[in-house]
């Protein structure tokens, strides 16, 4: 009986392994997409950060390192959601097709795809934790930890929202609504570029049902120490968050279409 | 090997399949025939279980489609029409990645990598990107995929089409060697009438998501009555009863000005039927193929209007751009 059960794990290791290499190489060939997503965020870091630094804002720090956190967020947020949201690609080719017709449930094909969407956040986060170095950025072990505890954890929320979007959607056209509506408002109403602590009422209310909010906020006060709430109560939430979206990116997935 | 019943599925209030039944036998390579939009690949989803019918199932390797959907993905392997290896990888990753998802153990992984890629001969071209790979080799490394976990019902969906003659007759060589030493029982979906009769040991025609035929692709040429004449005439043509008046014709149709003479052994046989015969224009003679048989048998024409062959033409071009 153990045995068996033993065995039975070994194999969806196995296959989470195999889903998680396909995409880490896939992500490590396509040279455009790394260079693309990496050198996004650098555009925002340098010239909105310089560019609206230079204007005198009152926020305790410059503008710059101020913005740092919320554009690790970003870099987290674009590569996720998009990762999931690649599925929709999958089934344009039969890639798709040639994993559902092995015997893997769906939920492993999920955690598989999150795990891959992850592993490229994790990717992406470094190198841009790199550049903040020159930037005047100070980490110690217990911030890096942070930071990537932070970013694994909103990643792995975001693959599963790209994922629930990607398999609803079913042209290569949804793509396109799924950039202006989801990864951009998450992106701005995040408080990346600016204090939440004194917003109207609405755009406040915004802010605190997006849960890059509580990634941008816990990385600010992890570096920074400049939190609108605690880091504890951040990674409370952004756990949260994280379950929901990703037990009903789970629904989503197993109730898909596989042709 | 495969039982299907009285299998229904519709989309909307279109009868993609309709009521489909049939057999497949132990390691016979059996061939789905019909235009494109017959149901011939929502047959084959259905059986792969990625589809639900909407009435009727269907048995797997013993196994039931609906109910023991895990048991028949370990026993079949499927090539699907569109491309479905990833081409920034190389061959050897794309089998790697399938060997771990179909759990084939550790020991014996790479062994059966290698046995696969020889039999499709790929064992050379192992650690180049598929995309350096030609249409033909694509498709044989996806064969070679779906072999890997040793299946016993190996799907391909059109395993040619897109190819060149020349990619089209090894695939052929192909085919015939891996039934004989994989020893697994194939089912091909074509619209090529000469591969299903080079390839087939048995064939089901569908057209409007029914079997209108099942048979060896000799014994439906067979059903046809025999060799083919057609007979043109200047004048008027002579009545029926001149052409069977002979023992060896089975059956005359007679259009315009010309009579079509279904007849056993042409060779001996034609001097007597056209020596009393006046006013002929010209003679025609072939023996029956596949088409023949479909045509007579449906009524319709092979080359259907395609609601699925439009992707790869659009793949094709998303390629270049």
């Amino acid at each position: 009986m153990l045995s068996t059960r033993n065995r039975k794990l070994k194999i969806i290791l196995g296959q989470l392994y195999a889903l998680w290499l396909r995409e880490f190489k896939v992500f490590l060939r396509e040279r455009s997409r790394l260079v693309a997503s990496t050198f996004n965020p650098l555009l925002w870091l340098f010239v909105i950060g310089s560019g609206l630094g230079s204007t005198n804002l009152q926020i305790g720090t410059d503008y710059q390192k101020f913005i740092f956190p919320g554009i690790i967020c970003m870099s987290v947020i674009f590569t996720s959601v998009f990762f999931g949201s690649y599925i929709i690609w999958d089934r344009k080719f039969d890639f798709l097709k040639s994993v559902m017709v092995a015997p893997s449930s769906r939920t492993t094909v999920f955690v598989g795809k999150t795990l891959g969407g992850m592993t490229t956040s994790l990717l992406q986060v470094a190198i841009i934790l790199v550049i903040g170095v020159p930037l005047g950025i100070n980490y110690d072990a217990l911030s890096l930890l942070q930071i990537i505890s932070i970013a694994l954890i909103l990643s792995f929320g975001l693959t599963s929202l790209g994922l629930t979007f990607g398999s609803y959607i079913e042209s290569l056209e949804g793509f396109q609504l799924i950039v202006s509506f989801v990864v951009f408002p998450l992106f701005f109403l995040s408080g990346a570029l600016f204090p939440i602590d004194n917003l109207p009422a609405w755009l406040s209310f915004i802010t605190l049902i997006d849960p890059a909010t509580y990634s941008v906020d816990a990385i600010r006060n992890s570096i920074l120490h400049l939190g609108t709430y605690s880091f504890e109560l951040d990674l409370q939430i952004l756990l949260l968050f994280t379950l929901l979206i990703t037990l009903l990116g789970i629904f989503s997935f197993k109730r898909m279409k596989a042709v | 090997m495969i039982i299907v019943k009285n299998l229904v599925k519709k989309y909307g209030d279109f009868y993609a399949l309709n009521g489909l039944s049939f057999e497949v036998n132990e390691n016979e390579i059996f061939g789905l025939l019909g235009p494109n939009g017959a149901g011939k690949t929502t047959l084959i989803h259905i059986l792969a279980t990625l589809l639900k019918p909407t009435k009727g199932g269907a048995v797997v390797n013993g196994y039931d489609v609906l109910h023991n959907a895990t048991k028949v993905r370990e026993s079949i392997g499927v090539v699907f029409q569109a491309p479905s290896s990833d081409d920034i990888l190389t061959g050897y990753e794309n089998l790697k990645i399938h060997a771990l998802l179909y759990g084939i153990p550790r020991g014996t992984r790479e062994k059966r990598i290698s046995e696969v890629l020889k039999l499709v001969g790929l064992e050379g071209r192992k650690n180049d990107q598929v995309k350096k790979y030609s249409g033909g080799m694509r498709r044989r490394l996806e064969i070679a995929r779906g072999l890997l976990h040793h299946p016993k019902v190996l799907f391909l969906d059109e395993p040619t089409l897109g190819l060149d003659p020349q990619s089209r007759e090894s695939m052929w060589t192909y085919i015939k060697e891996i039934v004989t030493e994989e020893k697994v029982t194939i089912i091909l979906t074509t619209h090529y009438m000469e591969e299903a009769d080079m390839l087939c040991d048995r064939i089901g025609f569908i057209s409007n998501g029914k079997i209108i035929a099942l048979n060896s692709p000799s014994n439906l040429k067979q059903e046809m009555g025999g060799d083919i004449v057609k007979i043109n005439f200047i004048g008027d043509i002579p009545s029926t009863e001149t052409f069977t008046r002979f023992d060896f014709v089975h059956k005359v149709e007679l259009e315009e000005n010309t009579a079509i003479v279904y007849m056993d052994e042409v060779n001996s046989n034609m001097h007597s039927l056209i020596k009393d015969l006046k006013g002929v224009r010209t003679i025609e003679y072939k023996k029956p193929t596949l088409n023949d048989v479909f045509l007579r048998l449906s009524g319709d024409s092979l080359s259907g209007d395609s609601p699925e062959g439009g992707f790869m033409q659009r793949y094709a071009q998303y390629k270049k751009s």
